[in-house]
Formats: structure tokens, C-alpha cells, sequence
């Protein structure tokens, strides 16, 4: 079992649910990303998730792809980002999943980003543009290494293509909770809980659910309803900072809170079921 | 010839690859495409707009002095600067807007460059009564701020877009980003070849016209097919339209010209598939500029339609298969030749064209006078009169 299907395996024995932080790799340095890595763990983060800047995100909204140009401004460059998680996994314990647009790795080398990934001690993978009728050989060769595979479905996904999503994904199912591109969102779309159901109805993957949480009472009305909840535009908007240290401060306390809202859920969880 | 299959590759190239909110949206898009496509009511509409609103079909007209001129192979300029808006780009946004029309859309959207692509589709949507937003570049509305003015006369909203190089890759993030916010209601008109499948298919089959009448109208009067046919490649529209119907003829040569801007050996240029690799742009895989991890390179030319770092997926095809073969002109070539085909012929080509005429005048030389060429001349360049008149001083 990979390191992230071993993570939310270990969660769901705990009745816990998965708080799933989004960090863009060199906003604004690698330094900044690496200590904010340790402050997402000791506010109660279960895994993280690694974004790769790329100047053409067509999954990312404006926070994010500002994010990005940050960290290719800073000059971020592919050639840093495994030694980044090297050097993370030797202070934090938590899994990491990278999200990386597919020309990069492309570029890389599908079987070379694979290796150095594994070997850098990644945990998994998430590539928004990467259908998973395009997967068959990155597929494989995460398989043989041991790195999960996180694919998309959405609200407007059909049965067969949540199913296609589900057979291809190794770690978890990754439910973009509202209709577009990541962003913060003030309310959470009504249709949700049906759509989870639809979707347990036809795979046992752990589903996290991203894009569009805000504050803590979303976290705690998404992770109700799923296994995890992914929280990116949210963390990403309190790094703006001159000082780095006030955005350990500030993301730490937000983490916190979600963590805090989010055990609320699984307290009350644990009452109902007993 | 099955091209593309269906998953809408062209051998290696084209393809989908796009967040997964966008699947639903495509799908609707390509069951519609090829629905409509053999419906006779949308084709005798089309037929109807094409000729009596573009005013089709462009003629096919001998450059007389130019061939006498250069003494060699007999040019033939296929005129698609003559068309309603002057260019090209509207043979496409008048098939797409029938069809956004029976998907039951009520908004377009679209992304421009220069702006042609823009006008073209505010000028569809005038005519059919669509609300029209077009997102273009801050930078590009700053350098085309009469193309903008031409689009709001028609009509449309312009979205200047502030996010990243502000030119017409960050238009596209923009206009997929609120297709995928809007879908329901609104429509993509893609101005290019280019994109996610269905639309590389889709831009094809509406520009065909051209080529499909060039055959007609050089079979007419040289009883015979063309030696060459040549037109300039940016993302590959008006290239693509010409070469497709002339696909089966293998006597017939193609050559698609790409944009060397100040020179192959410098970073100013948008020689795509000259100097590209394999990459994934926008949705779909071609060549593309990029640099050793896979950012696009920033990209130039002085003709601001042949601008784009990536290019259609056909067209890399084609590259590989070696059915069409791609050279480069530079800024300097180009403008030669949009001076001597306005002096020699009193045509005045758009710089993207004269692109094309500029590598015809370098080949006719070293042909044969039975031989012919046809040139896409795909706009007319009275947008570009005040540039080159400021490079050349005056």
C-alpha cells in the first residue's frame, strides 16, 4: 500500500478525517516552504499537498496562479523541487502529494519524475490536466514505485467517468466540491451530499474534497461528508506577507482552527454512531 | 484519411488534456460538431451566411505582374482578404455561431490576440444576437486599441486581462476559466486550430472552404492541381484550411510558413514548430516553444496573429508524417513582401500573410513557369499600414 492509501487507511481506523493543506513549492522561497511544511504538521495537517508553479494553471484561480508567479519569479525551477521534499521528509512525517500540470513532467520525463520522486520520498501525485483515459503509462510506472495516483471528478462528472477516475486513482478520489477553478468560495454547493453518495456508491476510495473551503465551518460541513478536505486558496492567502514569520503565525492559526472544527465533526461522529 | 481518431489525435498531437470540470463541456461541444455537421438544414444555413453575409467564395486570382516579375512559377493568391471583416476568421466564428445557436447558448465568449479573431466573433454575434465577452491581453488592448474600439461598436464587452505575461496566453486561461464557471449558458468560440478536442477538428472543417474552392477554381482555369500550396502558420487556421481538402493529393506540396520575428538564432521569434519540442498547451499536445522544464517561452513576431508559442496539433503532425514541410520568414522578409505585393499587385496583405507571399517569392523564382503556387493571402493589412510605415520611418 502507498503512503497516502496507508495515511487515510490509518485516519479511518481513528474515525478521523483528513486535513489536506495546499502550499505552492518557492511561494515565496524554498526556505518559506519548507517551514511552513513543519507548521502545517504541528497545527494538525494529515498530509499536504505540494503545488509546482506553471505559468499556464488552467485549473487554478486567481490566488494560485498568483502564487505561481511568485515562485517563478523567486526562481523556482523543477531542479529545486525534489530536493525541497528531501529535505522536508527529514523534519515532518506527513505525506506528501505533489499537484504538477503535465508538461512538466512530461518534460522531466515521465519515468525520471517517477524515480526522483519516489526517491525523494514523495507520497503521491495529483496532475489536474491529465485525464485518466491519458494515464496508461504514468500509470504504471507509479504503480511499480509506489507513488499514489490522486484523479479528479466533479459535480458534473457522469457515473462512467467518476468510475474511469476511480479505477485509475491509487490514494484518494480528489471531488472538486464547486463548479470551476480553485478559489475561495462563501458557500458550498447544496448538491454535495448526494454527489458524495453517488460517488461511494461506486468506488471504496477514500474521497477528499477540495477547492472552494474558506473558514473552518466549511472544513467541518465538507469532512461530514467525505474522508478529507483539501483547503488551498484559503492557506495560499495568508501567506501574503512581508514577513515570513507572521505567515507561519497566521497559517499555523488557521490550520489550527480547521483541525479544532474538524474533530467537532468526528466527536460528533463518534457520539452518533454510539 | 481517419484523422483524428477519436480521441481526437492527430498521430501524437491534439488530444485532451484539461482539468476535468471541462470534460462535460467539450463532450456537449463535439456530440453537437459532428451532429451538425451532417445536418442539412445547418449546412444550407451556412452555405447561406458564407455567401451572401461573407461573401464567399473569395476568388482565386492570378498575380500577373508579380509571376511576370519574379519569372518563374505562376502565383495564384487565394483571397481571403476580400472577405466581410477582411480576413479569414470569420469562415469559422459564422460555422460556430450556428452551432452555439442550436446548442441553445446565449453568450459567446472568445479569446483574441491582435483582435481579428475578437471582431470576427463580435461581428458573428451581432448578427445572430449573441452577448458577446471577449477576453484580450492588457498589453494587446493597449497595441490594437482600435480593434477594441471595432468590438465594442459591434457590440461585444472587452475583458482586458491583467494576470500574467497580459497577451494572448493569458487571454485563453481566462476564457477557459469562465467556461468553466459559465458553461451552461455560454459558449467557447476558439479563433484557431488549436486547443483541446473537439475544437482543432472543428476550426478545420469551417476553414476548409478555403481550400476546398482554391481546388475548384485552379482545377477551372489550369486544368491541373497546384505544385504548392503556401500560408503562413501561427496557432494554423487559414494553413490548415487550405491544406486539408488538398490532404489525398500527394503531388500537391505544402509548406506552412512560420514567423522568425528578428532571427531563428534569437529569442525573438515564434518559429513553433521550427524550433519547438513536444508539449501541452492549453489542453492539447503539439509543438511547442518551451523552455528545458516545460515553461512556454515568451514568444515574438511583428505580425501579432502568428504570436503563439504553441500551434495546432495537425500541423505537428504533418511536420512529423513530412506531408507538409515548415520554413520561416522574418520580420524583414515580411515586410518586403507586404511592400511589393501592394506596389506590384495593389493588394496590401495583412503582415501574417505576407509571411506566406514572402517565402512564394523565394520559391517561384526556382520553379518552372508550367508550375503553380497557391498563396493563402488570409487578410488584408490595412490594420498594419500604420506599424510598418512607423519601422520603415515614414
Amino acid at each position: 500500500m502507498n503512503r497516502v492509501a496507508a495515511k487515510f487507511a490509518e485516519l479511518s481506523v481513528l474515525g478521523k478525517k483528513a486535513l489536506i493543506p495546499y502550499l505552492m513549492a518557492g511561494d515565496p522561497s524554498v526556505d518559506v516552504t519548507l517551514k511552513m511544511m513543519e507548521v502545517l504538521e504541528e497545527n494538525g495537517a494529515d498530509l499536504i499537498e505540494l503545488g509546482i508553479p506553471f505559468s499556464d494553471p488552467l485549473a487554478d484561480g486567481p490566488v494560485i496562479q498568483k502564487a505561481t508567479q511568485r515562485a517563478l519569479k523567486n526562481g523556482f525551477r523543477m531542479s529545486k523541487l525534489f530536493p525541497l521534499v528531501e529535505a522536508a521528509v527529514k523534519v515532518i512525517s506527513l505525506p506528501i502529494v505533489l499537484m504538477a500540470y503535465y508538461n512538466l513532467i512530461l518534460q522531466y520525463g515521465t519515468e525520471r519524475f517517477i524515480q526522483e520522486a519516489m526517491e525523494a520520498g514523495v507520497g503521491g501525485l495529483v496532475i489536474p490536466d491529465l485525464p485518466p483515459e491519458e494515464a496508461g503509462e504514468i500509470s504504471r510506472i507509479a504503480l511499480e514505485c509506489g507513488i499514489a495516483l490522486n484523479f479528479l471528478t466533479t459535480p458534473v462528472s457522469t457515473p462512467m467517468r467518476i468510475k474511469k477516475a476511480a479505477m485509475a486513482s491509487t490514494g484518494f478520489l480528489y471531488l472538486v466540491s464547486v463548479r470551476g477553478v480553485t478559489g475561495e468560495r462563501r458557500s458550498l454547493s447544496l448538491e454535495l451530499p448526494v454527489l458524495v453518495k453517488k460517488i461511494k456508491r461506486v468506488t471504496s476510495l477514500p474521497v477528499a474534497i477540495g477547492f472552494g473551503v474558506s473558514c473552518p465551518e466549511q472544513a467541518r460541513e465538507l469532512a461530514s461528508l467525505a474522508d478529507g478536505v483539501i483547503v488551498g486558496s484559503a492557506v495560499v492567502n495568508r501567506m501574503v506577507n512581508d514577513n515570513p514569520e507572521t505567515s507561519y503565525r497566521e497559517v499555523g492559526a488557521f490550520i489550527r482552527s480547521l483541525r479544532q472544527a474538524i474533530n467537532k465533526e468526528d466527536i460528533l461522529k463518534e457520539q452518533r454512531t454510539d | 484519411m481517419s484523422l483524428p481518431d477519436k480521441k481526437g489525435f492527430f498521430g501524437a498531437y491534439g488530444g485532451r488534456f484539461v482539468p476535468e470540470t471541462l470534460i462535460p463541456v467539450l463532450d456537449e461541444v463535439k456530440e453537437a460538431f459532428y451532429r451538425f455537421k451532417e445536418d442539412e438544414e445547418f449546412q444550407k444555413e451556412l452555405a447561406y451566411y458564407l455567401k451572401y453575409f461573407v461573401g464567399r467564395p473569395s476568388p482565386l486570382y492570378f498575380a500577373e505582374r508579380l509571376t511576370s516579375e519574379i519569372g518563374g512559377a505562376k502565383i495564384y493568391l487565394k483571397r481571403e482578404d476580400l472577405n466581410h471583416t477582411g480576413a479569414h476568421k470569420i469562415n469559422n466564428t459564422i460555422g460556430q455561431v450556428l452551432l452555439a445557436k442550436r446548442l441553445g447558448k446565449k453568450r459567446i465568449i472568445a479569446e483574441t490576440g491582435a483582435g481579428q479573431h475578437g471582431v470576427a466573433t463580435a461581428t458573428a454575434c451581432a448578427l445572430f444576437e449573441m452577448e458577446c465577452v471577449i477576453y484580450m491581453g492588457e498589453e494587446d488592448t493597449r497595441r490594437q486599441a482600435l480593434n477594441v474600439f471595432r468590438m465594442e461598436l459591434l457590440g461585444a464587452k472587452v475583458v482586458s486581462v491583467k494576470t500574467g505575461t497580459r497577451t494572448l496566453k493569458d487571454a485563453v486561461d481566462e476564457a477557459l476559466n469562465d467556461l468553466i464557471l459559465n458553461y451552461k449558458d455560454t459558449y467557447y468560440m476558439l479563433g484557431s486550430a488549436v486547443g483541446p478536442e473537439p475544437y482543432p477538428e472543428m476550426v478545420k472543417y469551417f476553414q476548409s472552404v478555403i481550400g476546398t474552392e482554391a481546388k475548384e477554381q485552379i482545377l477551372e482555369v489550369e486544368g491541373k492541381l497546384p505544385d504548392y500550396l503556401i500560408a503562413c502558420v501561427g496557432g494554423g487556421s487559414n494553413s490548415i484550411g487550405l491544406f486539408a481538402p488538398f490532404y489525398d493529393d500527394r503531388e500537391v506540396k505544402m509548406i506552412g510558413v512560420e514567423p522568425a520575428g528578428k532571427g531563428l538564432n534569437t529569442p525573438d521569434h515564434a518559429a513553433t514548430i521550427t524550433k519547438g519540442t513536444p508539449g501541452i498547451i492549453h489542453g492539447f499536445k503539439c509543438y511547442l516553444l518551451q523552455d528545458d522544464q516545460g515553461e512556454p517561452l515568451p514568444v515574438y513576431s511583428i505580425a501579432a496573429g502568428l504570436d503563439y508559442p504553441g500551434v495546432g496539433p495537425e500541423h505537428s503532425f504533418y511536420k512529423d508524417s513530412g506531408r507538409a514541410q515548415y520554413v520561416t520568414i522574418t520580420d524583414k522578409e515580411a515586410i518586403d513582401a507586404f511592400i511589393k505585393l501592394s506596389k506590384v499587385e495593389g493588394i496590401i496583405p495583412a503582415i501574417e500573410s505576407s509571411h506566406a507571399v514572402a517565402y512564394a517569392l523565394k520559391l517561384a523564382a526556382k520553379l518552372d513557369p508550367e508550375q503553380t503556387i497557391i498563396i493563402c493571402l488570409s487578410g488584408r493589412g490595412d490594420k498594419d499600414v500604420a506599424e510598418v510605415a512607423q519601422i520603415l520611418g515614414k
